[in-house]
């Protein structure tokens, strides 16, 4: 048990001691686990020299945009299929879960193609638009609205309240563990999100932090000190958000592990 | 009771955004790919699609006489069977312990397993090129203090593969432990209970108690892992480009490459869709087996 704990820190405390040590620090038999003379000077030239405060703007746009869209997206689709009958709704359903076999690498070629006649290439929405909905997100937020009494939904509709009161003011609000947990998995997703960002993002200045860290991998390869820094930026976000909730974004793991 | 018909004018507007999004966004590329891997799409066709032409099944068939593929598939096996049980083993071994009674500090012990799964992946390579690294890793370090001679971990054709394949299991571990975790707690205590009065030991107990009632977490975490895995890209991409020798080359990775870097586009696709292919034939026998099991 302390071995596995040992095991999976020391990784974490090295990318920070090392982004730490002064230039060489960290290129030293044996190697050290803690600097010697502590130095912010990779800090300073990733901020002064390397754009990184570019990188982590454009990461924070797209991955914010992406979880704004696809919840009220998700969650409105949920929402039909959890409470509404209508014809094909079980066939379209179920072809829905069925394309959760498809792996999104199919779908990369046609849809860079499709991107680039539509001239988002090398911008935001280049990133944005494939994330604003999710067949997982739909499905998990349909099987937390089914739970919700159909009693409640009747009762506002004798009230009186149209389908998009119900929808924004009673089911959102029910609804809103499951889109806090589903907010953080798409956020997370979208910040460490390699592969797309990667062949949309060709230009420097729209890089996100994962694409500008590779980047900088290949550039700076023996720079290694800097490698960690630029590794502690890109990573510290995340660790922090989940440091916060991590009881939502445990919740949200077993939710999609429970089967039907 | 659910609403009336005539109220589904409002779910078809509720559903529209979502679908549209879906529709055009993933289920048009996929027919799109499909249409695709039957073209000699290349650099030419970007600019001017009409010089696209059916090629009928060549990419396949150029794909199956390509060493190059043979390879990249040879490597995702490898990269699959010997990652898939190490992962899940790992998963579970530490579920186990993190159940047991006798383990303190257990939200201590599960945030920290549960680091590497949320940071990033490229900085995850970050550090683990620099673990591996032959002369300054800690790897080497201590290999060298139980008298092991220092291993050219990523340079070195033999070793690139299980490199990465320790990367993996670390990196996502913690993820399927959760649900380990969550599949103990709802193995009722009765049960052992019982078989201790039969005189059960720990490890028949483990045996013939948790293992059978694990079997339906087990089987999830099979099929989720084992397409995970499928689809490895980013480790060789920022750790070995695929190198050395192209030992550490995926499906995935061929695929970006032919695709992206070289804009051979159908045939890309057609690499896509094998790959489409294993993963839909994986999933099927693993429901197929799991269904066996639970009768």
């Amino acid at each position: 048990m302390l071995t596995v704990f040992v095991l999976t820190l020391v990784p974490f405390i090295w990318m920070l001691s090392a982004s730490l040590m002064t230039e060489g620090g960290a290129n030293q038999f044996p190697p050290r686990l803690f600097p010697d003379k502590i130095t912010w000077e990779h800090y300073q030239r990733l901020f002064k020299q390397m754009n990184i405060i570019r990188y982590f703007i454009n990461s924070v746009i797209i991955s914010i945009s992406i979880t704004v869209i696809s919840l009220i997206l998700n969650s409105m689709a949920g929402f039909a299929f959890a409470k509404y009958r209508f014809p094909g709704k079980n066939r379209l359903f179920k072809l829905l879960l069925a394309a959760m076999v498809i792996p999104a690498q199919v779908t990369m070629l046609p849809l860079f193609l499709m991107l680039n006649r539509m001239g988002v290439i090398n911008s935001y929405l280049g990133v944005i638009i494939p994330g604003m909905a999710s067949i997982y997100g739909i499905f998990l937020i349909r099987q937390y609205i089914i739970s919700i009494p159909d009693s409640l939904i009747e009762a506002a509709r004798i009230d009186g309240a149209s389908d998009f009161y119900i929808y924004w003011r009673l089911i959102l609000p029910l609804a809103k563990p499951i889109l806090v947990t589903l907010a953080l998995f798409t956020f997370m997703g979208a910040w460490n999100d390699f592969l797309w960002p990667l062949i949309v993002m060709t230009k420097d200045s729209m890089y996100t932090l994962p694409v500008a860290l590779a980047n900088l991998m290949g550039e700076h390869a023996q720079d290694t000190e800097l490698m960690m820094a630029g590794a502690v930026v890109t990573v510290f976000p995340v660790l922090i958000i989940f440091l916060v909730t991590q009881k939502y974004y445990i919740r949200g793991i077993m939710l999609g592990s429970v089967k039907e | 009771m659910r609403f009336r018909t005539n109220y589904s004018h409002s779910a078809y507007l509720f559903l529209a955004p979502a679908m549209t999004a879906i529709f055009v966004f993933f289920f048009l590329p996929v027919l799109a790919a499909l249409v695709m891997s039957f073209t000699d799409f290349d650099i030419y066709s970007l600019g001017d699609m009409s010089r696209a032409r059916f090629i009928g099944f060549s990419n396949y068939l150029n794909l199956f006489q390509n060493p190059l593929f043979w390879k990249a598939l040879g490597n995702t096996a490898y990269f699959v069977v010997v990652g898939v049980p190490l992962s899940i083993m790992t998963s579970m071994l530490v579920a186990l312990a993190l159940n047991s009674k006798l383990t303190r500090f257990k939200s201590l012990f599960r945030f920290s397993y549960f680091l590497p799964v949320v940071t990033t992946l490229v900085a995850v390579a970050v550090i683990w090129r620099y673990i591996y690294h032959p002369r300054f890793g800690l790897a080497n370090y201590l290999l060298s203090l139980i008298g092991i001679k220092p291993v050219d971990w990523l340079g070195n054709p033999h070793w690139a593969m299980p490199a990465l394949i320790i990367m993996a299991v670390w990196k996502g571990f913690g993820y399927n432990m959760i649900i380990f975790v969550a599949g103990l707690q709802n193995i009722p205590e009765t049960l052992y209970e019982a078989a201790r009065l039969d005189g059960a030991n720990g490890w028949q107990e483990f045996r013939n108690v948790t293992i059978p009632m694990l079997s339906q977490t087990t089987g999830f975490i099979t099929i989720t892992t084992l397409i995970g895995y499928c689809q490895f890209f980013a480790e060789p991409y920022v750790m070995t480009d695929g190198g050395p020798l192209n030992s550490t080359l995926s499906i995935v990775l061929l695929m970006y490459k032919e695709g992206f870097k070289f804009w051979r586009m159908g045939y890309s696709a057609a690499i896509a869709f094998i790959l489409f292919g294993i993963i839909l034939i994986l999933t099927i026998v693993q429901l197929r087996v799991q269904k066996q099991y639970e009768i």
